[in-house]
């Protein structure tokens, strides 16, 4: 529940899924990769190749909390003329015909506060933006941002790692709303994955300290590793993966090919039939 | 965040120690050269009261000469506090990140004497034109990563180290090179680097027997400056100049003056003055000198920039240049482009001033690492 009473939309689908018996999957792109018109057409595909719930990357020029496929994607589209406006703007087009999938906007803080943090939380919620994920923002400056995001009803989703200690997690989870989302492993986007036992161990550490839905991503890569931790936690964030494919599909000069949509959507659906056909680990 | 408040409660037990301070001042002493010498620049000045409008004006110019401690500049102060407190904090490994490479040879060099393994991330821009100190490092035996990400420069190096270190924060020291970056490092490496300003306190009394009218000090992340400014920030009478790196001038698109051109942002975890576009993207900086060329500068000098205390000012790459020729020929002492840019404002000041006003300019790094780009602007085939 969020500040105005109601439900969100994030909350409402881990509610939907846990009724369902499974666990979300979670896609992440970057806006404007590689351009604006190949990322709407993207987005507006998601829901129905099988994201429960949609990641947006915002472009920022020194993104450090992330590995090279998605530092070489914020390139691709701050050449493409991103902007945090021009990513609110895709967020609306894509509410025009998607009622229902919650958005959650991923980046850095300079863009947002160069824009004006009131004006942005304000706008975002406007737009359909659901939640926001500031990676260089932690808990102990979350006034710069949180009364905003409140009082405009966006989720602050927060990230939780594994050197995150016992003393730290209630901190970092009392300034979380929406889901947990754990990162798998020390370290940057899309560099190494989390092994099995390591998951095992962390998810019940984590859900002793909050009833919130939990995610985990960072070094999720194939379907097996999304079902796994989807059913293991509540969710699984594919990012860099789908980075790659859609880099991977460009021309020489970066520009999308006729396929760059349908590559991406396929893996999305390969990767949500694994996560549906999971199910949910027996609570 | 667990990882820097690792070296903040590190830090803080380290400062109560006396041992810890003890064998920093040991090392700084015996290793390093310390305490640099204070020194009357008597033909600069001179020169200075030639150019002044009025007999009555031309203050008298000293250098504080920290461009003779051992690996050539001042960086070496603040590595030794920290390679010391890796060591406390039972890390193995040191990454760092450097852009004209002094900050790397100063790792390098301490993590040789304390038989640490280092890894320097260094912009692969940088890495082509600082081939000397690339060269340095190696001999020393330090790794060198060249940065291919973003612009190759300064921030992307230090972007890179951060990554690096969060993937490797167990054994892994990350030994930050300026007055910025997440907290405790813009605090830590100005109390390391406040020797400089403590010294000459007591070098300037004992030589003139009270206190200088002026400081001045070069700023890229702002060091060297910081170390100077520290001690006398209580003192009022004592006025301060902050040089940036105007690079090809402050109305073109290339230079590095964040605090006169920038705004504030977020960036490596502090707030501070920042060059960026409309949208909150970080621009480029440029200055011919890779030490000044961050897009950045520490969040204190942003503060005392906002307060008023420190006038903040600008050099051409030019100015430098040709202030750097000038202190070779007229002192002997050949400054780093870093210093050059600070002694270009000496050279606009002191002859605006009274002759019995004193200006303590810091001279925190020498010039042989920069013979070739200079040499090259002078169109001089070497």
């Amino acid at each position: 529940m969020n500040q105005t009473g109601a439900a969100s939309r994030i909350a409402e689908r881990f509610a939907a899924l846990k009724r369902e018996g499974r666990g979300a999957l979670i896609t992440y792109l970057q806006a404007y990769d590689p351009d604006p018109a190949c990322s709407l057409a993207i987005l507006r595909g998601l829901p129905g190749a099988g994201a429960d719930l949609i990641e947006i990357g915002v472009p920022f020029t020194d993104p450090m909390a992330d590995g090279p496929s998605i530092q070489r994607a914020a390139q691709r589209a701050l050449k493409a003329g991103a902007t945090l406006a021009g990513v609110l703007a895709m967020v609306r087009d894509f509410r025009a015909q998607d009622a229902a999938t919650p958005v959650i906007l991923m980046g850095y803080y300079n863009p947002i506060l160069s824009y004006g943090i009131d004006r942005f939380c304000c706008d975002a919620a406007a737009s359909g933006v659901d939640g926001l994920i500031v990676v260089d923002v932690p808990p102990e400056e979350a006034d710069e941002i949180e009364p905003q995001a409140r009082a405009a009803s966006l989720d602050l989703i927060r990230l939780v790692a594994p050197t995150t200690d016992e003393a730290r997690l209630p901190r970092v989870l009392a300034a979380t709303t929406g889901f947990v989302y754990y990162v798998s492993i020390t370290g940057i986007t899309g560099t190494r994955s989390a092994t099995s036992a390591q998951l095992a161990e962390a998810v019940p550490r984590i859900r002793r300290h909050t009833d919130l839905p939990l995610a985990i991503g960072f070094g999720i890569r194939t379907p097996q590793q999304a079902a796994e931790a989807a059913r293991l936690a509540d969710g699984a964030v594919v990012g860099t993966a789908l980075v790659d494919t859609l880099a991977a599909s460009l021309d020489e000069a970066g520009r999308a090919r006729p396929d760059t949509v349908r590559q991406v959507l396929d893996q999305v659906r390969s990767l949500a039939e694994a996560v549906r056909a999971a199910g949910k680990q027996a609570a | 965040m667990p990882l820097i408040l690792e070296v903040e409660r590190a830090y803080e037990a380290a400062k109560r120690d006396p041992g810890f301070d003890a064998e920093w001042r040991r090392l700084l002493t015996h290793y390093v050269g310390r305490p640099s010498p204070l020194w009357h620049a008597e033909r600069l000045t001179a020169h200075l009261r030639a150019k002044a409008a009025d007999p009555a004006l031309g203050a008298k110019v000293y250098f504080k000469r920290d461009e003779l401690n051992h690996t050539g500049a001042h960086k070496i102060n603040a590595v030794l506090g920290q390679i010391l407190l890796a060591k406390r904090m039972g890390k193995t490994r040191i990454i760092a990140e450097t852009g004209a490479g002094q900050h790397g040879v100063a790792t390098a060099t301490a993590c040789a004497l304390f038989d640490l393994p280092c890894t320097v991330f260094m912009g692969a821009t940088d890495v082509e034109r600082q081939q000397p100190n690339v060269f340095r490092m190696k001999l020393l035996g330090a790794e060198v990563m060249p940065v291919t990400s973003g612009a190759a420069t300064l921030k992307d190096a230090m972007n890179e180290a951060l990554r690096h270190w969060v993937a490797n924060v167990e054994d892994t020291y990350y030994c930050i090179g300026t007055v910025a970056g997440p907290h405790p490092y813009p605090v830590m490496v100005r109390d390391f680097q406040s020797v400089i300003g403590e010294e000459a306190k007591q070098q300037m009394q004992q030589a003139e027997g009270r206190l200088p009218d002026a400081l001045v000090a070069a700023i890229g992340g702002g060091s060297n400056a910081m170390g100077l400014f520290f001690p006398f920030l209580d003192d009022p009478s004592v006025e301060m100049h902050g040089v940036e790196a105007a690079g090809r001038g402050i109305e073109t698109e290339e230079h590095a003056a964040s605090l006169t051109k920038g705004r504030p942002g977020v960036l490596h975890g502090n707030r501070t003055y920042l060059l960026q576009d409309a949208h909150g993207q970080i621009t480029e900086a440029h200055s011919i000198s890779a030490g000044l060329d961050y897009p950045g500068v520490g969040p204190e000098h942003s503060w005392l920039h906002e307060l008023g205390r420190v006038n903040y000012v600008s050099a051409t790459d030019d100015e430098a240049l040709e202030a750097f020729q000038l202190c070779s020929k007229l002192e002997g002492i050949i400054p780093a482009l870093e210093p050059a840019h600070a002694l270009a404002h000496v050279i606009r000041l002191a002859p605006t001033l009274p002759r019995d006003q004193i200006i303590l300019m810091n001279l925190c790094g020498r010039g042989d690492k920069d013979i070739f780009t200079v040499a090259r602007h002078l169109g001089v085939e070497m």
